[in-house]
């Protein structure tokens, strides 16, 4: 791994009207690193995303991406990033190749290497078979794929990836955290932002967790577990009036517990000696980390 | 880890050719999909204006001045079909693909700005205008406009028109909230400047005070330049209109690119 940063925020602040997007974040991606930007919806992901890309231009502090200072040399940091927006935003009359080709001329792709960029995202993507095929006849995806592929028919140092699997099945989800992660393997820094914790676990090196605007925690996600949650979780399930009775029970005990919706989670029982309740034991996860850190109730 | 920010390449300049390359490949792939309707639009509204005019209203007038009323028209009606090639489509399409497609997010998280992109798009409506613009009057052609050797100069007059009609629909796009708003330019602004720009009838007949503000309409200049060029050039004249045109173009163009940046940019 080097040690240079391909991404550098620091004390950015985003306010839009009354509202701070963005409050203070400060955000290291070093070169040839996954970090996955994990949140709650409204936890500021977009925003930092649209920042990297000058799309939004931050009020205060201090950002570089790839050497160059944002927003005033943004334009030469883009020609060297990939970028997959949360909303597919293909052209949907033209085919999975003819997107792609207007994506090899917006990045300035020579023509001598047009074509082979090209091969190279489709087969990236699996979609040599579709090259021809209008972009509103493809499953999502597929379409999702192609989003994907067009961030990267130049080769980009660093690409950014705004939910990239937002709304999809496990089965197609799996499918681009396989593209993704053949995208790592070759080196690839890459951001980005999710809501679901597998995909944080699975693919990033370092997890960023944001909460209103800022990270709150940020580390390889086993540590986060470690020293948020404990090793072990016992999960108690009951009635409401049980769990209720549990949670004071727990806290008053000095162990830390979450909501799950069914049950409760009592947290870090491996050091309880005694004092967790009954229930089923279970590895202590990011979702239990995620949840004591950004809240349990979505405002 | 050190706090070192990574190496670096050059920065990148304003107005690059490459970035206009790339927005401008983007609309003529486009093109390849959607020309049949667009061309349909662009040029047999304006053609039909040219009929019901030549016939409804050349049955009552038979000249204009010096000239054949079918010529008066048949020229005149290229600035129809500029206005309905340029503004309109720049207005509607910049709209959708903003809101709808979000193809402009797309297209500037590439190394494209603002500025490159509001240039590429009135670029390419301004050329395909200078190609729709012509179609009315090659119809007039068969009802008895005289082909000139001046008029090959219609197509640059309707790609400078075009060029300012395209910013200017894309300004409307970059200050409307929703498409409602368009109603109030079509209806306030659009109708009236197509009205007295001296298509249908002359604007001699105008009171003086819309005669004089006619002047300023860059609809009116187009539809003198395109008779200098069919009949016979006017020499300084025309170049002051050639300079009104230009002008209007270049601050269109500068408040096109003030309000995509205002819509685009948070």
């Amino acid at each position: 791994m080097s040690d240079q940063l391909a991404i550098r925020l620091r004390g950015v602040v985003k306010r839009y009207g009354p509202i701070t997007a963005v409050a203070g974040l400060d955000l290291d991606v070093p070169e040839g690193t996954c970090v996955g930007l994990l949140g709650p919806n409204g936890a500021g992901k977009s925003t930092t995303m649209r920042l990297l890309t000058a799309q939004a231009i931050a009020d205060e502090g201090k950002l570089e991406v790839l050497g160059f200072r944002l927003p005033e040399e943004s334009k030469a940091a883009r020609a060297q990033c990939g970028v997959s927006p949360q909303l597919d935003n293909l052209d949907v009359t033209l085919t999975v190749e003819q997107n792609l080709l207007v994506f090899t001329h917006l990045y300035r792709i020579g023509r001598a290497d047009r074509g082979a960029a090209i091969e190279r995202a489709l087969q990236m993507a699996n979609l040599v078979d579709r090259r021809d095929t209008r972009v509103d006849k493809l499953s999502g995806g597929m379409r999702r794929r192609l989003l994907i592929a067009r961030a990267l028919v130049h080769r980009p140092r660093l690409v950014l990836l705004d939910e990239p699997t937002v709304g999809l099945d496990p089965q197609v989800r799996q499918e681009l955290w396989a593209l993704i992660d053949a995208l790592r393997a070759e080196g690839t820094t890459i951001l980005m932002s999710t809501h679901y914790i597998e995909e944080a676990e699975r693919l990033a090196d370092t997890v960023l967790i944001m909460s209103h605007g800022s990270a709150v925690a940020a580390g390889p996600p086993a540590q986060l577990v470690a020293k948020h949650a404990g090793r072990e979780a016992v999960e108690v399930y009951g009635p409401p009036a049980k769990l209720a009775e549990t949670e004071r029970a727990c806290q008053a005990a000095g162990l830390l517990t979450r909501r799950t919706g069914t049950s409760v989670s009592v947290l870090g029982v491996e050091d309880a000696d005694g004092r967790a309740p009954e229930g089923e034991r279970r590895p202590a996860n990011l979702e239990d980390v995620f949840v004591l850190l950004t809240g349990e109730e979505i405002d | 880890m050190a706090v070192r920010s990574t190496s670096r390449g050059p920065t990148l300049g304003r107005l690059e050719r490459p970035a206009i390359t790339g927005v401008l490949v983007r609309e003529i792939v486009n093109f390849s999909s959607y020309w049949r309707s667009s061309t349909f639009s662009s040029t047999v509204e304006p053609t039909i204006y040219l009929l019901a005019f030549g016939f409804g209203f050349g049955s009552l007038v038979s000249r204009v001045g010096n000239y054949d009323y079918v010529e008066f028209v048949g020229t005149g009606i290229v600035a129809t079909a500029v206005l309905f090639s340029s503004a309109f489509p720049a207005m509607f399409g910049t709209f959708v693909k903003y809101k709808f497609q979000r193809t402009y997010d797309a297209i500037l998280a590439a190394p494209v700005d603002t500025e490159e992109l509001v240039t590429a798009e009135a670029l390419w409506i301004a050329t395909r205008t200078s190609v729709f613009g012509c179609v009315p009057m090659l119809v007039a052609f068969l009802f008895g406009l005289d082909p000139a050797w001046g008029m090959l100069a219609v197509p640059f007059i309707a790609f400078v028109s075009g060029f300012g009609w395209a910013c200017f629909g894309i300004s409307i796009a970059g200050f409307a909230k929703s498409f409602e708003n368009f109603n109030y330019v079509v209806s306030a602004v659009l109708t009236p400047l197509f009205l007295v720009a001296g298509t249908f009838f002359p604007i001699s007949e105008l009171p003086e005070w819309a005669q004089i503000l006619a002047n300023l309409n860059p609809l009116y200049q187009c539809v003198e330049l395109v008779r200098s060029a069919a009949f016979g050039w006017e020499g300084w004249i025309d170049l002051a209109r050639l300079g009104v045109l230009v002008a209007f173009g270049l601050v269109m163009w500068r408040i096109a690119i003030h309000a995509m940046t205002r819509k685009l940019v948070d």
